[in-house]
């Protein structure tokens, strides 16, 4: 199994009524509930977290691509992911990831995603998510039903320039280089494990199993919900007739809560879990799903957009709701242990993302969730898929020999080896 | 009015047909028409009427190939020459009208009278066209009709948003013609039309409601001064939709240009 930490970055400050007196936490949210200066703190704080996260026991951390959004301040995913590289040692950095559609030209994602992966010493899981329909469409102003033509041609380049030795001309339809010939080139070969986020559409299920890359399903409704999609997933990988069912071909996005008993679970983390779910996912249903942006295909499915609101909307879920409904995974490390085994289990999932830190909790309360999951959930979950113990083609292939930050000679050191140069 | 196919260069395409008289293209807006369509009815009263449907729009067959404005323009000529029209009236409802101007724009000695209803096409800073993509269904009688009330009759009369069959081909029929729309219109209806206007050297009458909350009655201006010689014929109490809110009044100033 692959755990990831994963930090959403909430903007921590939406007020109680929020949700009465904005229409939208994405794309047209109010300006003035933003706070540059608190923004310091918040931003050296989730940093502060994520850097934590991977010196206790996961395998990855994970940051995320939104746009003017209030419960992801993390516009640039490769920002935060540099000063992470430069403060972690052997966790994989997992960017899941940069909409590749939204760079112009996209070349800029492979020299980008390629100086992380050197910074790190090959410890980038890279992510081409096409971008959700409000980052993608309305912050992004892509043309929906263009998008997904835009994004596969962006993948070929990126794939092409990664893997070419020799400079060569792309004439795409949207982009036309001369010269591709970028420097630096990741350290992984061929490239570093790429993962697609996916929301349930068959041309995303075919694209990971004819690609070998791991499909993501990144959804804030739980395991439970998530049995149908994974399902459709699964059974396409045996249509497709790919070698192999190796759960590492997938992943999955849960919110997990840990404390020593359920009872104090509620206690610690049921305001904070209420925040993200009654004020975070507060989007206006006009931005949700930009006609054209997904394919009839997968409309036809009958998967709805995970941003439509529920009928009911999400106010009215309560703790219970959000733990009988599987949205969340929160109680005593045993509690936990169980549901997420079931989750496990239930979706063939070998990556699984833990959102650990939810809506406004503070540090404290998130550190001592993430140790508890760490040291009594996370080893007992560890060697669920013996038989593919050793599939290593989604995961990150660090150099053995790393440097760290840091390292520079004292400057007495430095001057003393001028003298010998000079001497 | 009957419904009818033709084959074109890229996809057969779908086009209702009516009435007798002098020829006239009629394009539609980004919500699409139908045969029973009373504007077209009244039309076809005067004219012998073409409207041909985006691809995507109805029934028909969607079209990967028609991308940009430039796609959009030639196809609609492909379509005008399919259908072995010769200079025949050209009118156009907001995208539509968007459209239409294009063409006359492009292929000036092709057309010589032009009636562009509220088209869409140019940006004014100062008064952005609505964003028609984010607007939800109950939403859309207000922002189109001068008469909330009556538009709302109009436009939610057979909806069944409860049945959650129907909701889901509301929401492919949607996906398929607004998709298509966004060609041209997402994430701002503005393809460079008013570089070309002056190319435009029909007769052109310009139809606008004077409570258009889509296109600003204020872009009747910004159109009249950019066409040369074009007259305007400002509708009262008559929203975005003025060809379905008023539609006597509409059809009489197209027959301006016979």
């Amino acid at each position: 199994m692959k755990f990831t930490w994963f930090n959403l970055m909430p903007w921590p400050y939406l007020p109680d009524d929020f949700r009465e007196k904005n229409r939208s936490v994405w794309v047209d949210i109010d300006q003035a509930l933003f706070d540059p200066e608190k923004s310091h703190e918040v931003y050296n704080t989730y940093m502060d977290l994520l850097e934590y996260a991977g010196t206790v026991g996961f395998d990855g951390i994970g940051v995320n691509e939104h746009h003017q959004n209030g419960y992801g301040i993390m516009p640039s995913p490769n920002i935060i992911s540099a000063g992470l590289a430069r403060r972690t040692k052997d966790t994989a950095l997992v960017v899941l990831g940069n909409s590749i559609a939204l760079y112009n030209p996209p070349v800029r994602v492979a020299e980008e995603f390629a100086m992380l992966d050197c910074i790190s010493g090959g410890r980038l899981v890279a992510g081409f998510p096409v971008g959700t329909s409000m980052d993608t469409n309305y912050c992004y102003g892509q043309i929906p039903s263009l998008t997904r033509e835009k994004y596969q041609e962006a993948h070929d380049l990126i794939i092409k320039a990664w893997t070419e030795r020799k400079p060569f001309a792309f004439n795409g339809r949207y982009t036309k280089l001369r010269y591709v010939n970028i420097w630096p080139r990741p350290i992984q070969q061929p490239h570093p494990p790429i993962h697609i986020p996916g929301g349930g559409s068959v041309e995303t299920y075919d694209f990971c199993i004819d690609n070998t890359y791991s499909y993501s399903y990144l959804s804030f409704s739980g395991y439970i919900r998530a049995q149908a999609l994974m399902k459709g997933y699964w059974d396409r990988v045996a249509e497709r007739g790919a070698p192999d069912t190796s759960p590492y071909r997938a992943g999955f996005a849960q919110t997990i809560c840990v404390a020593e008993s359920d009872e104090e679970a509620e206690r610690l983390y049921s305001e904070h879990v209420l925040y993200f779910y009654n004020r975070c996912l507060h989007v206006y249903a006009g931005f949700a799903d930009a006609p054209g942006y997904r394919t009839i295909k997968t409309i036809q499915s009958g998967a709805l957009s995970q941003y439509a609101p529920p009928r009911a909307g999400y106010a009215s879920l309560t703790w219970k709701d959000l733990i009988d409904g599987g949205h969340v995974i929160a109680g005593s490390p045993e509690t936990v242990r169980q549901r997420m085994e079931d989750l496990i289990k239930s979706l063939h999932v070998g990556n699984i993302f833990c959102l650990m830190h939810v809506g406004n909790m503070p540090k404290e309360k998130c550190m001592y969730s993430t140790k508890l999951f760490a040291e009594k959930v996370l080893p007992k979950l560890r060697d669920m898929f013996p038989d593919y113990a050793d599939d290593n083609r989604f995961w990150c292939k660090p150099l053995a020999q790393q440097v760290s930050a840091g390292r520079l000679p004292s400057d007495r050191d430095a001057a003393a080896a001028v003298s010998r140069v000079l001497a | 009015m009957e419904l009818k196919t033709i084959a074109t260069h890229h996809v057969p395409v779908r086009y209702i047909e009516g009435g007798q008289g002098e020829p006239l293209v009629f394009l539609h807006s980004a919500g699409g028409i139908t045969p029973a369509d009373p504007f077209l009815n009244a039309l076809a009263e005067k004219f012998h009427v073409y409207a041909p449907l985006v691809p995507g729009y109805g029934d028909s067959e969607e079209c990967a190939e028609i991308r940009d404005m430039l796609d959009f323009t030639l196809h609609t000529w492909d379509v005008v020459g399919a259908l072995g029209l010769k200079d025949p009236i050209l009118v156009g409802h907001s995208m539509g009208g968007m459209i239409a101007a294009e063409m006359a724009a492009v292929c000036p000695r092709e057309v010589s009278r032009l009636a562009l209803i509220a088209p869409a096409g140019l940006w004014l800073d100062d008064h952005p066209v609505a964003d028609v993509f984010t607007k939800l269904p109950y939403e859309m009688p207000a922002l189109l009709f001068h008469d909330e009330a009556a538009g709302a009759a109009r436009l939610t009369a057979g909806l069944k948003m409860d049945d959650p069959k129907f909701l889901q081909n509301y929401l492919v029929t949607n996906a398929r013609q607004l998709g298509m729309a966004g060609r041209l219109l997402f994430p701002i209806p503005e393809r460079g039309l008013s570089e070309r206007l002056y190319r435009v050297t029909a007769k052109t009458v310009l139809v606008w409601g004077d409570s258009d909350k889509v296109v600003s009655p204020v872009y009747a201006h910004e159109f009249k001064r950019l066409i040369a010689g074009s007259q305007l014929v400002s509708i009262p109490e008559a929203g975005h939709a003025v060809p379905q809110e008023k539609t006597k009044e509409t059809v009489a100033a197209i027959q301006r240009l016979s």
